[in-house]
């Protein structure tokens, strides 16, 4: 199959979330099945369920021209930015192109939610009125979080927050590309960041989706999920004349909606099927060239067991190597989907399939081949699977640069 | 060599503070009647079950409606068809009664009020009335947010070669954000894109990136809407499809990034 898509390189990525921060600690985390998810004692928070926190993000201080932008999301934000020389990259990209040539696209559910959720318990008593501190612009509004990192760099390209709840920062690779390919940009930082907050707490325990334990992805017993936090960058070019060997490319995305349900998904994973077949048909790709798939895998009944069909249906009974990563992570929501992109690189990287933590019997109703340890093996190409309320659906496909044939590359 | 951001449109929806819809306004825009701002009205959205109508909040129905206003006129059905939302606030009473209840001593807000609560609740509920299965991208630029869902529509059009329906829809919060956030009622615009000319196309538009100024409107009142409403930033586009007139149009973007729309009659 020819593929329709124009590969992009990664040329840099990060991850922090409550496993690490930065690559190797988030390496060395999963390598050693680190369990990261904790009683949740966020805030004046009170329901019986664990929390994926990343450690200090309170004092995170904003820069001194930038105090208005000033949530835990922006915090966390600067802090993921600022790991494995990620902002020095964003920073030589820009010399290289041109502050107006290079785009932020950053995926949030949550964004500042949690500034205002405060500002509400201290309104003026006798008006209702919020606080003169309080920034709507800066800190709640669901651009926030690009707002911040466009300004960050200082940056006068192209800027937007995708926020399509836990699809978020999977899809935006796919603004991103559109927009490289079409040259009004020569480089993009995509990221995902949520943060914790009461909105995200309350709402899935609204619904008995909280688990009461650590996630238990796939499991007979799985009943809930765990919230993470995160932020996790990736900075996109154009494929260039020479790739390092180990570099990682984004292959193919597909993407669609359920149309059945706000906060169920298609019982038989209809939408997502269907993203990830058009993902394999974007990059050319059979299912047999799939080496390892990074799972959606809340641990929620219904999406497990969606998804599950969904990937039967494409990859047949005998499936790749599977694992979600939420067992460590716990659900990072809007940053989940950059999350796991940078996991799937990295086990390009260092040849490795994480295992699924959490889960002890797999639920013999889900035929994936689901991953219970941790494998060295070399994989060529890996899929990642996000979904979300609304019936949100986004499949990518990441490989190792040695093993595309750069003829397919066309350069504009 | 970059693409060319070059599209047709082949349909408009427009709701809002004195615009009732895109035939009505089209006058309006070209100075041949006054615009007088008056409430926003919203059609009831007949796709949606009559439970879901009465229990839809304002972007639901603001959206659907724009979208099949701009649908209709294109001659398409709604199934099957790449859609962007950029949505410059959400839905900010559902924001306002989640914010207000957990900061009470209840904080048991429901699940109808949570999963309304992702920005792309209104996407999901149109993907669900319009049976429409294809991607949606869901956008927030704050005051940007059309100049920004214009690009990412343009991108689908160039890049996927697909035809692609833009939506933009600014809802109010009430008080105490709305002191914060004042946007004072329910605007927006759908525009219905396609990579090739047909019979339904009524204007070519190529759009680039600029520093020059912004275009603003003569009329006072059309100004003021066009600065109060982040939808209506796209309001001189409307203006210079209405004029059927050869005419390159600046849109606000973000700070002194903005968007330069050569337009064209068809």
């Amino acid at each position: 199959m020819k593929p329709t898509f124009n590969p992009l390189f990664i040329s840099h990525f990060t991850a922090t979330s409550c496993i690490g921060q930065g690559l190797q600690q988030t390496l060395d985390a999963l390598r050693q099945g680190k369990q990261a998810l904790k009683p949740c004692d966020f805030e004046t928070v009170d329901l019986n369920t664990l929390i994926g926190e990343v450690a200090g993000v309170d004092a995170v201080k904003m820069p001194a021209d930038m105090a208005d932008y000033n949530c835990r999301n922006n915090r966390l934000a600067k802090l993921g930015l600022e790991q494995d020389g990620f902002n020095d990259a964003v920073n030589m990209a820009a010399e290289k192109y041109g502050r107006d040539r290079v785009g932020v696209f950053i995926g949030t559910s949550t964004s500042g939610i949690f500034e205002t959720e405060l500002a509400f318990r201290h309104r003026e008593p006798v008006t209702g009125a919020l606080s003169a501190d309080f920034i709507y612009s800066k800190t709640q509004n669901t651009y926030s979080v690009a707002d911040f990192t466009r300004q960050y760099f200082k940056l006068t390209g192209p800027a937007v927050v995708v926020s399509s709840a836990c699809s978020s920062s999977a899809k935006v690779f796919s603004v991103a590309r559109r927009m490289l390919e079409t040259g009004l940009i020569d480089a993009a930082v995509v990221g995902g960041i949520d943060t914790l907050c009461l909105t995200t707490l309350y709402g899935f325990n609204s619904l008995d989706l909280l688990s009461t334990q650590a996630c238990r992805p796939y499991d007979t017993a799985r009943d809930g999920i765990s919230i993470g936090e995160a932020a996790a960058f990736a900075l996109l070019e154009k494929v260039p004349a020479s790739l390092p060997a180990n570099g990682v490319l984004l292959l193919g995305i597909g993407e669609s909606s359920d149309a059945y349900h706000m906060s169920s998904p298609h019982p038989e994973g209809l939408g997502a099927r269907i993203a990830m077949q058009q993902a394999l048909q974007s990059a050319g790709l059979t299912p047999s060239d799939i080496d390892y798939i990074n799972l959606h895998g809340t641990a929620t009944p219904s999406n497990d067991a969606a998804e599950a069909k969904a990937v039967t249906a494409v990859f047949g009974s005998n499936t790749p190597p599977c694992s979600s990563s939420k067992g460590a992570t716990g659900h990072t929501l809007g940053a989940a989907g950059a999350v796991e992109a940078v996991i799937c690189a990295l086990a390009l990287q260092h040849g490795f399939i994480p295992a699924g933590l959490n889960t002890s019997e797999i639920d013999p109703l889900l035929n994936l081949n689901y991953q219970l340890k941790n494998s060295n093996q070399s994989l060529n190409r890996v899929m990642s699977n996000s979904f979300g309320f609304g019936g949100t659906n986004c499949s990518l496909i990441f490989g190792l640069a040695q093993n595309e044939r750069h003829g397919s590359w066309q350069s504009n | 060599m970059a693409i060319e951001l070059n599209a047709y449109i082949e349909g408009i929806g427009l709701l809002g503070p004195g615009f009732t819809d895109w035939p009505s306004s089209r006058a309006i825009l070209c100075g041949l009647q006054p615009y007088q701002p008056s409430k926003t009205v919203i059609p009831a959205p007949e796709l949606l079950p009559a439970a879901e109508r009465r229990r839809a909040s304002d972007i639901v129905k603001l959206t659907l409606a724009t979208s099949l206003e701009a649908i209709a006129a294109a001659g398409l059905q709604q199934e099957n068809l790449p859609s962007v939302f950029s949505f410059s606030n959400g839905d900010g009473i559902n924001c306002h009664s989640i914010c207000e209840m957990l900061a009470s001593d209840d904080r048991q807000i429901s699940p109808t009020r949570f999963h309304n609560s992702v920005h792309n609740a209104a996407a999901g509920y149109w993907s669900i009335a319009t049976k429409n299965m294809a991607t949606s991208s869901v956008l927030c630029a704050f005051d940007a947010s059309f100049g920004a869902g214009l690009l990412d529509a343009l991108t689908q059009v160039v890049v996927d070669k697909t035809r692609c329906i833009l939506m933009a829809s600014d809802t109010p919060y009430p008080e105490p954000i709305f002191s914060k956030r004042p946007i004072s009622d329910n605007c927006g615009i759908a525009l219905m894109f396609t990579p090739q000319a047909d019979s339904k196309a009524i204007a070519r538009i190529k759009v680039s990136i600029t520093n020059d100024e912004a275009d603003q409107f003569d009329d006072t009142g059309l100004e003021a809407l066009r600065i109060a409403f982040p939808a209506a930033r796209g309001l001189p586009l409307l203006q210079a499809i209405a004029q059927q007139n050869n005419r390159r149009v600046v849109l606000d973007y973000l700070d002194n990034t903005r968007l330069a729309i050569e337009v064209s009659p068809c």
